[in-house]
């Protein structure tokens, strides 16, 4: 029988299968699954594969490199935001080279299932002038790890693979194919390319852009990349990664009239676009995420009415593609769908019943009619739904991190009562820095970690930040008259609005520890964590 | 042979459970299935649906295009009104009766039974009560799946074969209440059709 796996987890079967040694990461959706997957797994265990959740994108990509450096193969696995995160390594490893296979890994999420926008990573893998690879369905996820693997041998770079959120997380029946062992330790044999000064900058950066003809010439004969011309002229469609679903799904039975080029493989495959481009009256660029492949034609081919996509409206820009939305650009009519009747209501996510970071806001929002509104800075997390109503206690929200800094600049620009409020395993991720920042001048915040001893948005996975919190504050320099923890209870509620107006008044960096577990954690994971922050402190 | 089918509910009713049943046996009966899911922030309390495709041949898109969901199985009533655009003309609407109401502004009870009842064809039951009576207010699912089993075209040995399976790890008397709350919803939608149809 078939195993019937996400795309996510397909994908991290066939890293597994390919002969991977180790997988670097930090939970994010559309991503997590591919981590956790080989987290699980029996094999991955017997097999010694390296699975721990890193701090944050870009150590985990460092990681990766250093594995593949001694030759073994690594994977690194983000959401497409952590790619911003860890584009410094990414950039400079693509002028660096790899040693033994090393594929990255990016989920986007256009229609931003669960982000904060939609960029398209593909961008970055051709900004690095990398391969990348784009799977259409949950068996090519699978098929395309071991390719993936190769091709970053073969090419000694690293190669991304573009995930989006409806292939992550949509299940089909997966045909499992053989495994190969893993690469033993083999260093680089020059490892002057590793060392990144000028001198040997140059001559990688040198290498790496002569090896444009030959990722082109990869992706001209990749069997990923498809092109069927048919006799009918009229339309042609050039479908990437999951668009080939939705294009497949609308033409599926007359096919006769329409010719497909699918792309899987980025660079874009030149000679086999200008077949298809000869060969039709009407080019329809069907991809999902920004119109990469779309702007391309027009500069292969100079502005001209005969490219269609997102840029000339036909497909909307914004959002995820769909079968209707496909449908309605080949030409297809669609019968108008029924309502949804009025009295359906908007059901937003909200924060779990008996949740500490509602708690929290309940105790800060107490003391805005005091202190100001429009002044306490949010992070990416749970505490994020602490925008919406009946909460709406957070202001802003923009990168992991952006919380402390962003207060640090307010209060430098003399707004009084700053308060960030930061989830723990998002401080441990980019908010040490930044509080760095903050303790060296000593800058009149009030910065809240909520700390719940789990990365929960993302399904509660460990944080590295359990137990640590205070050593990293105090380490860090933060005052320890102002270092206070809290236990947010409604219970506790009045004593913590003494204990924050108290903060408040400070004029330099305090930080109070809200402490408490997440509520979907187990008792036995509680227990767990109770034990591990006795131990560390 | 082409079947589409929209799971509703909220976040962390467990529609993915009775996912789970329906892709382990499409796949026992050497069926191809496409089955989209929803992870991360809309799993905290919000509306949450998933996209099951059941078909003898290969399945192209994840998502089903609007107008062709042969059915809409909800485990919460206003929930299945939301994916109504799916919905082909002849499809089925079936859902549990017990709202679950986590916001201010959920509609009256009574309009929201009108509008679903005012559809062709429709199954309401109520199986969060009578997953209480055989024992466990969990198999309210397995009591729907039960309610839809006859309209879905796989049989129902391979339907039990994968609730024993998903449910293996646990004990007999799990599976067993899961077996009953799946026989017991087949037979009040029986009920339920009989009378109304």
């Amino acid at each position: 029988m078939k195993s019937l796996l996400l795309g996510n987890e397909a994908l991290a079967q066939g890293a597994i299968d390919s002969g991977l040694s180790g997988v670097y990461a930090y939970p994010g959706t559309p991503s997590t699954e591919v981590t956790e997957y080989i987290q699980k797994s029996k094999t991955a265990k017997s097999l010694g594969i390296h699975t721990t959740w890193s701090v944050n994108e870009k150590t985990a990509m460092e990681a990766a490199l250093g594995m593949s450096y001694t030759g073994k193969r690594s994977m690194v696995v983000m959401k497409h935001v952590g790619l911003n995160v860890a584009s410094d390594v990414f950039m400079n490893m693509a002028v660096s080279g790899v040693n033994g296979g090393l594929v990255v890994v990016v989920a986007d999420d256009p229609s931003m299932h669960s982000s904060q926008n939609e960029q398209d990573s593909r961008f970055y893998g051709k900004f690095a002038m990398v391969p990348i690879l784009e799977p259409s369905n949950q068996q090519e996820a699978y098929n395309i790890m071991h390719y993936a693997f190769d091709l970053s041998e073969e090419y000694k770079l690293p190669v991304l693979v573009r995930m989006v959120t409806r292939l992550s997380h949509s299940r089909a029946g997966i045909i499992i194919k053989e495994r190969r062992a893993q690469n033993g330790i083999q260093l680089p044999v020059d490892t002057t390319r590793f060392a990144l000064i000028p001198l040997n900058a140059k001559k990688q950066f040198e290498k790496l852009v002569k090896k444009k003809s030959v990722l082109l010439e990869s992706s001209e004969k990749s069997r990923f990349n498809k092109l069927k011309l048919k006799e009918d002229c009229s339309l042609g469609i050039i479908a990437c990664g999951i668009a080939y679903n939705y294009v497949m799904e609308n033409i599926s039975g007359n096919e006769e009239f329409y010719s497909v080029l699918k792309v899987s493989q980025y660079p874009l495959p030149k000679e086999k676009v200008k077949e298809l481009y000869k060969h039709c009256n009407k080019i329809l660029v069907v991809e999902e995420g920004y119109p990469i492949v779309e702007e391309l034609l027009h500069n292969y081919f100079d502005e001209n009415d005969k490219i269609k996509g997102k840029l000339t409206e036909d497909i909307p820009f914004i959002g995820e593609l769909n079968p209707n939305t496909v449908g309605k650009a080949i030409g297809f009519f669609h019968n108008g769908a029924q309502e949804i009747p009025e009295i359906v209501s908007n059901r937003p996510p909200q924060l779990c019943e008996g949740c500490g970071h509602t708690d929290l806001f309940n105790t800060i929002n107490e003391l805005i009619p005091e202190i100001g509104n429009k002044r306490v800075f949010g992070d990416i997390g749970c505490y994020a739904l602490g925008a919406l109503p009946p909460l709406n206690t957070i202001n802003t929200l923009i990168d992991m991190g952006a919380s402390i800094t962003m207060a640090k600049g307010a209060a430098d620009a003399g707004l009084e009562n700053a308060i960030a409020i930061i989830g723990d395993s998002t401080f441990t991720h980019s908010g040490m820095t930044g509080l760095l920042d903050a303790v060296y001048e000593n800058t009149p915040i009030t910065v809240i970690i909520s700390d719940n001893s789990a990365i929960a948005m993302t399904g509660a996975q460990d944080s590295t930040a359990v137990g640590r919190l205070k050593g990293i504050c105090l380490g860090i320099g933060v005052d320890p008259e102002h270092l206070k923890t809290i236990v947010p209870l409604k219970k506790n509620h009045k004593e913590n609005v003494t204990l924050l107006r108290n903060e408040l008044s400070y004029k330099g960096v305090s930080v109070i520890i809200s402490q408490r577990p997440c509520v979907r954690l187990s008792r036995d994971k509680k227990e767990e964590i109770k034990l591990k922050i006795a131990s560390l402190n | 042979m082409k079947y589409n089918l929209i799971l509703s509910g909220v976040g962390g009713q467990g529609i993915l459970t009775i996912a789970a049943v329906l892709d382990t046996a499409t796949l026992q009966q050497k069926l191809f299935v496409k089955q989209s899911e929803v992870h991360g922030m809309s799993q905290r309390g919000g509306a949450v649906q998933c996209h099951v495709r059941i078909s003898d041949k290969e399945i192209y898109s994840d998502l089903i295009p609007q107008g062709k969901a042969d059915m809409i199985l909800s485990v919460e009533p206003m929930e299945v009104l939301r994916y109504l655009p799916y919905l082909e003309n002849k499809g089925w609407l079936i859902t549990d009766a017990n709202p679950f109401i986590n916001i201010s502004n959920y509609p009256e009870k009574k309009e929201l039974f009108e509008q679903i009842k005012s559809h062709p064809n429709h199954i309401i039951i109520n199986a969060t009560e009578v997953a209480k009576k055989i024992g466990n207010t969990k198999a309210a699912n397995m009591v729907l799946l039960g309610a839809a089993s006859s309209l879905i075209p796989l049989s129902e040995e391979s339907i039990l074969t994968a609730i024993k399976k998903l449910f293996q790890n646990k004990s007999d008397r799990v599976i067993n209440l899961n077996i009953e709350a799946f026989q017991t919803g087949k037979k009040l939608a029986k009920d339920y059709t009989d009378f109304v149809y």
